[in-house]
């Protein structure tokens, strides 16, 4: 499998001057780097370390949660670890995490040396840093005139007008604000340094139509999030104007409108949720058919269902609104563009579908996570659909049930795509191959505790509890289906465990990989384990959307059959 | 007064019964919101069984076998009569699922408001229910009363107005509507159509602040002529019981007044629940403490003990000071 | 030479690819689009709604002058672009200076009105739903126009002492971008905040 492909042309082989280096060196290189290589690294390793945290804080809210009635946490420190556990995931794990794995393979992928910009790449990484690090400042600081802790606890979508100076006196809010919105500025700078590397950087004879799918939905996800960050900026703009420059945006007393802030809010937050996920649909879009021996199925419709779920998700905000008092058309035109943006997404999961059948399926533990996610991602979006239907939604929004829907498509979803992602990629990004007894021992475990978990956490919900309570009364019968939810929850943690163990341990003595050890088809796995510095020596050129299977099939290369339809139109004029 | 958990409960009940078990409607929009969510299970897992079965096939059927002479398989890179069949099919799907959910949109929401329907104004406070009744004059908190409607033919809903005095709640009682938010700065309106008597809990769903785990709601449906009797007792000023003169003297010199009101007496203030019949009520502190002597007294000494972070101060009175107080508000039926 | 076999398209085509400075410059543009968005719909959404306090109408005066001088200033650094392009240099520096100059006046234009608007009105951010929007979105385009005068003025200093040539078309064209976009923001908001309030849509 591996070394298919004789690359003496492509490669400098000249060895690199190795001296050894100082630790200090070492830091100062990663301090200072601007190689998209070592910043999606960065990203990467600060994802997992928030992961570890955030983890921690969800571990802690379901011990509270576990029994009725419990003292294990007071009401304030449940409050302020949901509301952390919440933004940490989303913003200080999954999106760096999610934009950390593009950065590193976009430029691969496509052929060039580096990103577009790649001193904006640098920056974007540490300003992320720095907000990330701002709002956990707030554990230590933030106390405010009134006293009262600074940490954040009005929830991570921080509706008005509890986080008014009136309702939130401490700086909590204010740490939640400004973490996110200078964190936010990184998420911009590397969303548009991806959309210019994609469009102006690709190598000779890689058209748009010739990228690889993981490529376009890094592009499409770019272009989403330049367009859908924005809005939550304002609104937070909006709200640290009205907290301290006496601004009225969303003062109720003065005729400002909480509702407001919850479409500003939606109107970012809806977008953000198919941000996520669309990184991970291109992890199966890589990973699936190389283990199926199989090109995609429907390329262009794979296409053209990304961009068309982009474009939907700007429209269909308000179906997280429809307890608010809207009017029954409104609700209605909600339904309608929830209901609709379920149709592109069915279709992803069909061509998946479609590219296993009939290929010869090789069950690693990438395949393995990502044959889970066809399960769960198909379970998640039914779930979805539940929660379009706005009766039905009158019932479970704000209960476990939204609970338990979101994170079967965050974790079942998109957090399988990623360990997926790490198993397939960790290989071309150190040299080494990761422990495949460990990471099934980490599969296996991570299914049993998040089924656990999030199987029946949609009981409960159905049985009437409702979300972000510290507490709930015995007599409710809740108290069963939380213990279950519990337990999986630390069957998770162990399971997460053994991968970082097998990060670790196979990072310094896992079996050594080549270039290509899984066989692939696209560029990045046409040069060294891990890549040098300039990826490539001499700029690729390539003719069909697997540049790689046409060199190891001289024979039956993909070209012939792109110019299949343009060849028989000409032999027929 | 049935809660859903009555005596002898096997396994099943212990586990997929509760009292706000949004799968036992007892109320006319609950029921369709029940009926169609019935459909959708059935349409999506109808879905499910189809897609996951496709799915289960193909990692049997299509599984690499040991001793398999690696050749790849033939490379298939579409077919467009089933990219075209599966995509028109879930079409057909939204489009059914669509009118069928605008059907019961409309239906509940714009439900007609007939003139003999109760009508009730809700306030949301941080963390506890106002629950006042504009025709009959009456200012309750934490327990609603309403009349049952159990005559299909002659509906008897209530109205419920929904507003906020601090920041967004949620009226959530599963078994008798879907829930509606009280947002600050705005005015809602649901309805409840409770078809059998009972007690029907429920709680805010909308995280308000601290004590949003804590702010219960029970909904007593009544019949026509229980809930006459209960309208008139609590359109009556207090009870001015002399045996308890000292008590309610304690209460009426401390800052109680500022935030209580008991009517006809000098208490009117407005921040806290309206005590004027509150010994007619089953619990205290936002339903979440059943209203005994010794928990009323607990709770004036430190509301923090039960409602860690609630707005009601301990106002550090001695203990005669609380029994007596109790004892004063323990008449007030 | 390389051992890997390839070969290009029958018609072997150029490759070109757009300019990376532009594209980032657009999704800037779109970024900062849809940010002023949010504050124009929150105008919109409270137009009328102040429970007290003045009306546009009332204390809004029409900023003629700055608007001309801003939108001018599109034109004279669109004469300045093509002044580096044909490389003359005196061109270049001379509009680009004629863009700062511009720019600056309309800031002051702005700081005049505030001023007004402040102490003989005493309207302010606080006042009322309408003087919190008007600020903040009003505040939000000046921030920007500043920025772009810094910018603007760094290329200047650096075209003054030689340093902008013919390498530097690309990158000066993005910064021109930018000032556009800067000046079609300020047409939006002027048409929101002063034209408005004639079309009878606010109270």
């Amino acid at each position: 499998m591996a070394d298919s492909i004789p690359l003496s042309g492509v490669l400098d082989l000249t060895p690199e001057e190795k001296h050894p280096r100082l630790w200090l060196e070492v830091m100062h290189d990663w301090i200072v780097t601007t190689d998209h290589k070592k910043i999606g690294l960065m990203y990467i390793a600060a994802s997992l370390m928030f992961m570890a945290i955030g983890g921690i804080e969800v571990l802690l809210m379901r011990i509270q949660l576990a029994r009725p009635e419990s003292t294990f946490l007071s009401p304030e420190q449940y409050n302020q670890l949901f509301t952390l556990h919440g933004t940490t995931m989303i913003f200080f794990v999954a999106m760096p995490i999610l934009f950390g794995f593009g950065n590193y393979m976009v430029p691969l992928m496509i052929g060039a040396r580096d990103m577009a910009f790649p001193r904006l790449n640098a920056f974007s990484f540490w300003i992320f840093l720095f907000g990330a690090l701002l709002l956990y400042y707030s554990i230590l600081g933030g106390k405010g005139v009134f006293g009262g802790s600074g940490i954040p606890d009005q929830g991570w979508f921080a509706y008005a007008p509890l986080t008014s100076v009136a309702f939130s006196k401490s700086h909590a809010a204010d740490y939640w604000a400004l973490g996110i919105l200078i964190s936010g500025i990184g998420t911009i700078g590397t969303a548009l340094n991806i959309v210019a590397t994609t469009v102006c950087m690709r190598c000779k004879g890689m058209k748009l139509n010739r990228m690889p799918l993981f490529v376009w939905l890094m592009l499409v996800t770019s272009a989403m999030a330049v367009a859908a960050i924005p809005p939550l900026s304002a609104a937070q703009i909006m709200l640290l104007i009205d907290r301290f420059l006496g601004g009225h945006f969303f003062d109720t007393q003065a005729g400002g409108s909480a509702v407001l802030w919850a479409h500003f809010f939606w109107i970012f937050g809806h977008p953000e949720v198919y941000i996520l996920i669309m990184p991970a649909f291109a992890f199966m879009n890589e990973i699936i058919p190389v283990f199926s021996r199989k090109a995609i199925f429907g390329y262009p419709a794979m296409v053209a269902a990304s961009v068309g779920i982009a474009f939907i998700s700007f429209t269909v905000w308000a179906h997280h609104m429809f307890t608010v008092g809207m009017s029954a058309a409104a609700n209605t035109a909600f339904v309608l563009s929830s209901m609709i943006i379920a149709i592109p997404t069915g279709i992803k999961i069909f061509n998946w579908l479609a590219t296993m059948w009939g290929g010869k399926i090789h069950f690693t533990v990438p395949m393995l996570f990502c044959t889970a996610f066809l399960f769960q991602f198909t379970l998640a979006g039914l779930t979805g659909i539940m929660l379009a239907v706005a009766p039905f939604n009158w019932q479970l929004h704000n209960s476990y049930f939204v609970i338990a829907h979101f994170h079967y498509v965050i974790i079942g979803g998109i957090l399988f795509a990623l360990f997926g992602a790490f198993y397939y990629w960790f290989p071309k990004m150190t040299g080494r191959m990761m422990s495949e007894t460990l990471g099934k021992w980490h599969f296996w475990l991570f299914v049993l505790g998040f089924h656990m978990t999030f199987d029946f956490m949609h009981i409960v919900g159905l049985l009437g509890m409702p979300r972000e309570i510290y507490t709930y009364q015995p007599g409710h019968h809740w108290a069963v289906w939380n213990m279950i939810v519990t337990i999986g929850a630390f069957v998770q943690a162990v399971a997460v465990i053994i991968f970082l163990v097998n990060l670790v341990r196979s990072h310094f003595k896992g079996d050594l990989a080549g270039n290509d050890p899984w066989d692939a088809w696209t560029l990045e796995w046409a040069t060294t384990s891990p890549p040098p510095s300039y990826n490539f020596a001499e700029e690729p050129v390539v003719r069909s959307r697997r540049p790689l299977w046409d060199l190891k099939h001289p024979e039956d290369p993909d070209w012939k059959y792109e110019f299949e339809t343009e060849n028989r139109l000409a032999e027929q004029k | 007064m049935s809660t859903g958990s009555g005596g002898g409960e096997g396994w099943f009940e212990k586990l997929f019964t509760s009292s706000t078990n949004i799968f036992s409607p007892q109320s006319a929009n609950a029921h369709e919101i029940f009926r169609l969510s019935i459909f959708v299970l059935i349409i999506t897992g109808a879905i499910f069984v189809t897609v996951c079965g496709l799915l289960l096939f193909v990692i049997v059927k299509y599984r690499r076998r040991p001793g398999d002479d690696n050749t790849e398989p033939p490379q298939i890179y579409g077919s467009n009569q089933i990219e075209l069949a599966w995509t028109v099919f879930p079409i057909l799907i939204v489009v059914v699922l669509f009118l069928s959910t605008v059907r019961v949109i409309f239906s509940i929401q714009n439900a007609p408001h007939p003139k003999r329907a109760l009508d009730v104004t809700v306030t949301g406070h941080q963390w506890w229910w106002e629950f006042s009744y504009p025709k009959y004059n009456i200012v309750t908190a934490n327990e609603l009363h309403v009349p049952v409607s159990s005559d299909p033919k002659d509906p008897m809903p209530t109205f419920l107005k929904l507003v906020s005095a601090d920041v967004d709640h949620s009226f959530w009682v599963p078994r008798l509507a879907g829930k509606t938010d009280l947002m600050a700065g705005q005015v809602n309106q649901m309805w409840i159509q409770p078809e059998v008597t009972g007690l029907f809990l429920g709680q805010c769903a909308q995280y308000c602040g601290t004590e949003h785990a804590r702010m219960l709601i029970r909904v007593y449906a009544q019949t026509p002529e229980e809930f006459e009797k209960w309208a008139e007792n609590q359109q009556k000023d207090a009870v001015n019981d002399p045996s308890v003169a000292t008590g309610r003297a304690v209460f009426e010199h401390n800052a109680c007044i500022n935030c209580h009101s008991v009517r006809g007496t000098v208490a009117n203030g407005r921040f806290g629940p309206d005590l004027t019949h509150l010994a007619s009520r089953d619990t205290i502190a936002s339903g979440t403490l059943p209203l005994t002597r010794s928990n009323l007294e607990g709770w004036i000494k430190d509301p923090d003990q039960y409602k860690p972070g609630c707005l009601m101060p301990a106002m550090k009175l001695s203990d005669t000071d609380i029994a007596s107080i109790a004892s004063y508000l323990m008449t007030l039926k | 030479m390389t051992t890997i076999p390839f070969t290009f398209d029958v018609k072997d085509d150029p490759w070109e690819l757009p300019y990376r400075g532009s594209v980032g410059m657009w999704c800037l543009i779109v970024a900062e689009s849809s940010m002023f968005l949010i504050f124009v719909v929150a105008y919109i959404f409270y137009m009328g709604k102040s429970l007290s306090g003045p009306t546009p109408r009332e204390i809004l005066s029409i900023p003629y002058f700055g608007t001309v001088c801003l939108l001018s200033s599109s034109i004279t650094i669109h004469l300045s672009v093509n002044g580096l392009k044909k490389k003359s240099q005196l061109s270049f520096i001379g509009w680009l200076a004629g863009t700062i100059l511009l720019g600056i006046i309309f800031l002051l234009g702005t700081a005049k009105e505030w001023v007004d608007l402040i102490y003989k009105h005493h309207f302010t951010i606080h006042t009322s739903l309408f003087g919190t929007t008007f600020y903040s979105l009003v505040g939000l385009h000046a921030t920007h126009v500043l920025i772009g005068l810094l910018m603007l003025s760094v290329v200047l200093v650096l075209g003054l002492f030689g340093l902008v040539g013919e390498d530097q078309f690309h990158h000066f064209h993005s910064l021109s971008m930018y000032w556009h976009f800067v000046d079609a923001v300020w047409i939006a908001v002027f048409f929101t905040f002063y034209i408005t309030p004639y079309l009878g849509l606010a109270a």
